[in-house]
């Protein structure tokens, strides 16, 4: 009995473990060891192509540079409404002082401008201008307290005030020559509590100056701001009788006198640099773009904008990329349909020729397919010039007059027939594997029951060769939708797909978020077809060459 | 392939209009380059139904009958319009006098099923006429290019010397341009280093999880071949932005480096697909046979195992190679003006300013393309003899 219990207990592996355990250890290092093997180019794949496709779709709905560039006039702008159709308080005109002329020091205002020129045309001039002109309405007060005293000419006076003594001390001892590092600066105790516009525009200047243009921070002059963050700290009623470092008297004196300095109006100010600045829109546009990310590069890629209620359409005039998408899938489509249309009855008489003359009609094919496609866009390219041989034969023919001759280059008809040349391969190599698997017979069979040659073909042998069709179009319509080069050589200005006007807006626009925009709406309907391709066929199923 | 039906003359009424449709499609076309399209009909009827009277009913002897036909065409159309024309008009004599036979003697019949209808039979020509055609339509532009990369003058078309045959029409100077201009030099030198380092990190990388792969158990095996083969499929504009902002922003972009990583990325499906597929008829009893004899993996691995796939492994090499090859897009975005490969080379002088050179490299890539072709169908054929699937 007690034999009998153990018996029907656990069955034991060699080693005394149960045995589903044992195999269960079995498996698990079977699969870590499968998983080992993929790894190093799993890891080369991710880093080298899925990280960067990943870095292209984040850049199309990033967009920092505004909230970056124009820190405090975004943050004002967030209060502000709209839709009352008034202009933002002037306050807002100060902030975007400040930020256009630290922006202007850093050289990041024409690329904002180039920016926010992608939703309303004209703001990438309007930046550039102001660019040049702001820094007038700082030295407006730099004037000021120069006349008033001399000591406030000196970049000396302005680093020992604001530093700490410490840090002035070090600077004494850093030798401007050396190699060492500057010491980072480090304001003075109570300076910030003192003087708090003052000293935030200090330290931005600071560490401009130290970490960007690497210059010897005590003796360089501060910006023009320094001076009007100056003013508006004496303004706010700084209480500097209790300061006795260095400068005191002069900044006593300047507090008794700044009362009476002339004031720059800031809203005039920019109304004076350009009208444009009392235009509300060019205000709604920058507070429509402030946060950090943005489906502005999508609705753009798809004809829409960004309004004040949500997205609505483009004015008709500046619809370009719904018409493109359109076109490069119509012609994708109709290339897709000629490689069939020619392809089926080479993929046939392949499949039923005798295995010898087969194999050599199959180089006909392979070597194309194995050929530059450059040199076979270059081959076209010769060929269908105005005086190109195809051209040429046809006037000798006389089927067309030296004068009429027909223009096959630098249209659709161009980009049509290279690229059904270039992919027609793709169609004939999947539909000859698939139509070698049907037997013959079938036909043989069907006619010798009655059926007509139509009846045998469109009855017994096309639905047998649907697979096949359906593996060579999804295959040549996705290699189609995405082409360049081709389309880039023979197609001119109607005959160009999508893809180029991604190309032309990465190198030649440099609105890379449009261009990454654009090219995530285009991933998706190749991923969407690459989906279906793999429930169709299987990607394990792909065959090259034969 | 025997004969499945036997065969007998056919009568005049039959073949005799039948070559004489053929002759005034040929008499059309060479009507019209004289100017007149209706004589041309006509007459090219007229005399060739004449001509497969007299070859068939009078003549008889095939052999003679058929070269006499050749060079009479050929004198005419050298009289009508030089040797070009004589060439044409030769070939024209050889055809129709091997129609005329063909059809008189019977022997389109020969190889075809003896039920067939004539409806059938003729169905039968036309579609074979009609893949033909497409076949033509395949190869023409690499066949079209070759002597025009031996043209003497700047033009891409032939010119009237070299349809003359004339000497003077042919030169090798745009071979010579490729070979002494430093663009095209650096160029070739620029492919020549990236290419074989794409292939051998995809290669490598690639041959190691293809084994991975084709083991009994993976888990997420779907996932990680989608993720793999994705280079393939994902359309080369999206795959060069993308790698250009990344390669930018991690300093790879513009150098070599760069350059050869995105080739091995874009490489590594076609290694997956050969050598997955090599791995499909691999009998694993092998390796573990080595095992039990006391072999190591890595032993095992290189003496056993990479011996048996090395087939698949150099004809996706071959594809990494050519991929890298061949690769514009990428390297368009990738590579800086330091990293200007062949490819690039030949788009810059297709977009701007277009010389004749190209088609001289063209030609050398063809030839290239030839050879890589031939190394890959006889590494298909072995390995498929080796298992026993095909007896070619």
């Amino acid at each position: 009995m007690s034999d009998a219990t153990e018996q029907s207990g656990p069955m034991l592996a060699a080693d005394g473990r149960p045995l589903k355990a044992s195999l269960n250890r079995a498996l698990r290092r079977q699969k870590l060891r499968a998983l080992m093997l993929i790894a190093p180019l799993l890891i080369f794949v991710l880093v080298t192509f899925i990280a960067p496709i990943a870095d292209m779709l984040f850049r199309s709905i990033e967009n920092q540079i505004v909230s970056d560039t124009l820190p405090r006039t975004t943050a004002d702008l967030a209060d502000w409404d709209s839709e009352t159709g008034e202009l933002p308080p002037p306050e807002t005109f100060e902030a975007l002082y400040k930020d256009i002329f630290i922006a202007t020091e850093r050289k990041l205002h024409t690329r904002l401008g180039s920016r926010l020129n992608y939703e309303l045309t004209g703001v990438s001039s309007l930046f550039r201008k102001s660019g040049r002109k702001v820094e007038d309405m700082g030295e407006v007060y730099q004037d000021q307290f120069e006349d008033l005293n001399d000591f406030w000419k000196k970049g000396e006076n302005w680093s020992q005030m604001m530093g700490s003594d410490d840090w002035n001390a070090a600077m004494a001892a850093w030798d401007d020559r050396s190699d060492t590092p500057q010491p980072v600066f480090e304001p003075r105790s109570g300076m910030a509590q003192m003087l708090p516009e003052t000293t935030e525009m200090y330290l931005t200047f600071a560490d401009f100056v130290q970490n960007e243009d690497e210059d010897n921070l005590a003796k360089e002059d501060p910006w023009a701001i320094v001076y009007s963050a100056l003013y508006t700290d004496l303004g706010n009623g700084a209480d500097v009788s209790g300061y006795t470092g260095p400068g005191s008297r002069e900044l006593q004196e300047a507090e008794a006198t700044a009362g009476e300095f002339e004031f720059v109006d800031y809203p005039a100010a920019f109304e004076d640099i350009d009208e444009d600045w009392l235009d509300i829109e060019v205000w709604q546009t920058i507070q429509i773009y402030s946060p950090e990310f943005t489906s502005g590069y999508f609705l753009n890629a798809i004809d829409m904008k960004k309004g004040l209620d949500g997205a609505e359409m483009r004015p008709e005039n500046e619809q370009l990329y719904i018409k493109l998408f359109i076109r490069t899938l119509i012609m994708s489509l109709v290339i897709t349909g000629s490689c069939i249309l020619l392809g089926y009855p080479v993929a046939w008489i392949l499949a039923n020729l005798p295995a010898r003359t087969a194999n050599l009609l199959m180089i006909l094919v392979l070597l194309p397919f194995w050929t530059s496609l450059l040199v076979r866009t270059s081959a076209w390219k010769v060929m269908l010039q105005q005086q190109g041989v195809i051209n040429d034969t046809l006037v000798w023919l006389g089927v067309v007059a030296d004068d009429s001759r027909l223009a096959l280059i630098n249209n659709q008809t161009g980009t049509i027939i290279a690229m059904t040349h270039i992919l027609l391969p793709f169609m004939i190599l999947p539909l000859y594997s698939v139509m070698k698997t049907i037997p013959p017979s079938y036909l043989r069979a069907a006619k010798s029951l009655g059926a007509t040659n139509w009846t045998a073909f469109w009855r017994v042998y096309f639905p047998q060769s649907v697979p096949g069709i359906g593996a060579g179009s999804i295959l040549v319509f996705i290699l189609a939708i995405g082409y360049y080069i081709t389309p880039e050589l023979v197609g001119g200005t109607t005959g160009t797909f999508i893809s180029n006007r991604i190309a032309y807006h990465i190198s030649s626009s440099l609105n890379w978020g449009l261009a990454a925009a654009l090219g995530g709406i285009l991933l998706a309907v190749v991923l969407g077809l690459y989906w279906a391709y793999d429930r169709i066929v299987g990607i394990d199923n792909v065959k090259l060459g034969g | 392939m025997a004969a499945l039906t036997p065969i007998s003359r056919k009568p005049v009424s039959f073949y005799v209009p039948t070559v004489a449709a053929g002759g005034a499609v040929a008499g059309m076309f060479v009507g019209t380059a004289q100017g007149s399209t209706l004589l041309g009909i006509v007459g090219g009827a007229l005399i060739m139904a004449a001509a497969a009277y007299v070859l068939t009913q009078i003549i008889k002897a095939e052999t003679p009958g058929r070269w006499g036909l050749a060079i009479l065409c050929a004198v005419a159309g050298f009289a009508l319009g030089g040797l070009p024309a004589g060439l044409i008009g030769a070939a024209f004599g050889w055809f129709f006098g091997w129609f005329s036979f063909w059809l008189y003697e019977g022997r389109y019949r020969a190889y075809l099923a003896p039920y067939l209808t004539p409806g059938q039979v003729l169905w039968h020509y036309t579609f074979r006429v009609i893949c033909g055609a497409i076949l033509v339509f395949l190869i023409t532009p690499i066949i079209v290019v070759m002597p025009l990369s031996f043209n003497a003058q700047d033009f891409f078309t032939f010119t009237p010397e070299m349809l003359r045959f004339d000497p003077a029409g042919y030169s090798i100077k745009h071979y010579e341009d490729f070979f002494t201009n430093s663009d095209w030099q650096g160029a070739l030198a620029n492919s020549v280093k990236i290419a074989p380092a794409a292939t051998l990190l995809s290669v490598s990388f690639g041959t190691l999880a293809a084994i991975g792969l084709s083991q009994a158990h993976v888990p997420f095996r779907r996932a990680i071949m989608a993720i793999l083969i994705s280079p393939m499929i994902v359309p080369l504009i999206i795959s060069a932005a993308g790698m250009y902002f990344f390669y930018s922003r991690i300093g790879l972009q513009g150098t070599y480096l760069g350059v050869v990583l995105a080739h091995a990325a874009l490489g590594i499906p076609f290694v997956i697909i050969t050598v997955t597929a090599t791995l499909v008829g691999f009998d694993n009893s092998l390796t573990r046979a080595a095992a039990n004899m006391g072999a190591n993996p890595v032993t095992t691995f290189f003496r056993v195992q990479m011996p048996l796939i090395l087939p698949g492994v150099i004809s996706g090499g071959l594809f990494a190679f050519i991929t890298s090859f061949d690769e514009v897009v990428v390297v368009l975005f990738v590579g800086s003006a330091g990293q200007k490969t062949l490819p690039w080379q030949m788009f810059t002088g297709l977009r701007e300013q277009i010389s004749p050179t190209i088609l001289a490299v063209a030609t050398i890539l063809v030839i290239i393309s030839i050879g890589l072709l031939t190394v890959v169908e006889l590494l298909r054929r072995r390995s498929e003899r080796l298992r026993g699937m095909s007896p070619g």
